[in-house]
């Protein structure tokens, strides 16, 4: 039941995605692409349990690996979007 | 305090789902990348109030080792090489849902988790490890680390083909043997091949398409790690990531007149080097102008188009490319840049080159705004483009990019073509602009050129 749940959630997920995000101007495909990125890094999640569930060195080492690769792509993803984003921001006025 | 964590999710799903949208408009796009960032933020801080947390030293080891390095790369990356450092960030997001789903599985009894647990255990580390090598590849084709030429071998598909309903295969063999952790070791490491397997035969000029492919996975990725947690936040997030990349992976393809399949398995075209019959035959004749033939032209002319291409990134000529239409415009000169989907290495790079160097966007014209304006055009700059200014796309039925859309701009009464050499484009196909009546070859490095360029319009 639980497979079919989250797939009733992942595909309407989906939907609303492809409905924000349809009409999306060339100008802003870079951003959109490394802002969205950031947003799968919230895998962190899980790894944040796993690093915290002392249930064994080797999960913890493996937790302690998911967290460092998914805040790198989440802080990385946000900061280099917002850097861009700001360039676009200063021209245009 | 399980139910306050789920309603914090709600929310941070809302800030996605709304920074997303205004992520979608130039006047609120900031905004909307600062409000998913709050409801990563959100997201992360109630989960460090969830039960099965014991001990937090390695949480917040990899919390300040993660974010130290997040923020160490987005300072430093060149704008130039954002399509590297998107598809460093992508794999990385792989890598975490690998990480999540194979750490899962290792810490508990295998024996209580449900069968669609275990099946989705495998699934997610396949994606996950398909997204970790498959980008690390594109990032190493990106950077330069590996011949941008695709790489084939005979049965190279079926092969591909093959190793995919394996990793499945062996997913669903987790249900009947949950405690054989030998299958989620052997999944991900079919996985990680694969991954490797499915970049090599693409070519450097593809990564466009492969990059957003490559992030539309990395967000399933993270959606089937959130499969195996049962965590809501997580499927919604990969879900809406996968969607955005998907539509970037469509809109792509569909700028370059091909369908996906033949991106992914055609192996077409290399880096840009030089390519048997890119030389013109005997009877074709290329013109040559020098930097003050070029200013002559520009600086007397009253309307002129820029096409910036793969070159100028190459060159880090947007600073330079600037300056010349500054000089143009203080001359009285009209001056647009018209930008093709796909130039560049990624989708919109050239507008974030540009935007580094102030060019103000609405000078930014799309390929239906400006393909109009070309014959009202006195001169068109070609700067490090080929193949989206060939007009064969156009007339020649028997060309491999036959009918991609391109910019007109052999329309315009004149075109100057800043090239290093006279080396075919990624198509590795000949481009007849060149030898058209109106069109000028000016070669060299196109910052070196452009560089040239400033001085003769200054001392015009």
């Amino acid at each position: 039941m639980d497979l079919l749940s989250n797939l009733f959630i992942f595909v309407l997920a989906c939907y609303v995605g492809f409905e924000v995000i349809s009409k999306v101007p060339t100008t802003l495909h870079t951003p959109l692409m490394s802002g969205s990125n950031a947003i799968s890094g919230i895998t962190v999640l899980g790894a944040v349990v796993l690093a915290g569930h002392a249930g064994g060195l080797a999960g913890e080492i493996i937790g302690f690996l998911a967290i460092v690769f998914a805040m790198v792509n989440v802080v990385g993803g946000f900061l280099v979007t917002d850097r861009m984003l700001h360039m676009f921001k200063k021209k245009g006025d | 305090m399980d139910t306050f964590i789920q309603i914090a999710y709600l929310v941070a799903t809302g800030l996605f789902i709304s920074g997303l949208k205004k992520l979608g408009s130039p006047a609120t796009a900031r905004q909307g990348n600062q409000w998913a960032a709050w409801g990563m933020a959100l997201g992360l801080a109630v989960t460090l109030f969830d039960h099965q947390i014991m001990r937090y030293e390695w949480i917040v080891a990899g919390i300040v080792v993660g974010s130290a390095i997040g923020v160490y790369i987005a300072r430093k990356v060149e704008m130039t090489a954002m399509p590297e450092m998107v598809a460093l960030l992508n794999g990385l997001g792989g890598g975490a849902s690998v990480l999540v789903a194979g750490g899962e599985y290792l810490i508990k009894d295998p024996y209580l988790f449900s069968a669609d647990s275990l099946f989705t255990i495998g699934m997610s580390v396949f994606i996950g490890g398909v997204t970790f090598t498959g980008s690390l590849m594109a990032f190493g084709k990106l950077a330069g680390k590996l011949p941008g030429n695709p790489i084939t071998f005979g049965g190279q598909k079926p092969l591909n083909g093959l190793l995919a309903l394996v990793a499945v295969a062996g997913s669903a063999g987790l249900v009947w043997y949950p405690d054989s952790a030998g299958l989620v070791l052997g999944v991900t490491l079919l996985a990680l091949v694969l991954g490797v397997l499915f970049v090599l035969p693409i070519g450097g000029a593809d990564m466009p398409v492969v990059i957003s492919l490559l992030n539309s996975l990395s967000g399933v990725a993270a959606s089937a790690t959130g499969f195996v947690l049962n965590n809501s936040l997580l499927i919604v997030s990969g879900a809406l990531v996968g969607a955005s990349g998907f539509i970037l992976t469509m809109i792509m393809c569909k700028a370059m007149n091909r369908p996906l399949t033949n991106v992914l398995f055609g192996a077409f075209g290399g880096d840009g080097g030089a390519v048997a019959g890119a030389t013109g035959d005997g009877s074709k004749s290329i013109r040559e102008a020098q930097a003050d033939d070029v200013a002559v032209m520009a600086g007397y002319a009253s309307k002129v188009v820029i096409v910036p291409g793969y070159g100028l990134a190459v060159a880090q000529a947007q600073h330079v490319i600037r300056e010349v239409a500054s000089l143009l415009e203080n001359k009285g000169v009209d001056v647009k840049y018209g930008i093709h989907p796909v130039a560049g290495r990624m989708p919109g790079h050239m507008n974030v080159l540009l935007a580094e160097a102030n060019v103000p966007y609405p000078q930014l014209y799309d390929m239906d705004d400006i393909n109009p304006e070309f014959e009202s055009t006195d001169v068109v700059l070609v700067v490090g483009a080929n193949d989206v200014v060939n007009p064969a796309a156009r007339t020649n039925p028997a060309s491999p990019i036959f009918g991609m859309p391109i910019l007109d701009v052999d329309k315009a009464k004149a075109v100057i073509v800043l090239k290093r050499s006279m080396n075919a484009g990624f198509a590795g196909i000949d481009n007849d602009l060149f030898y058209k009546p109106n069109t000028y070859m000016y070669f060299g490095d196109a910052k070196k050129s452009l560089q040239g360029l400033v001085t003769a319009l200054k001392e015009l």
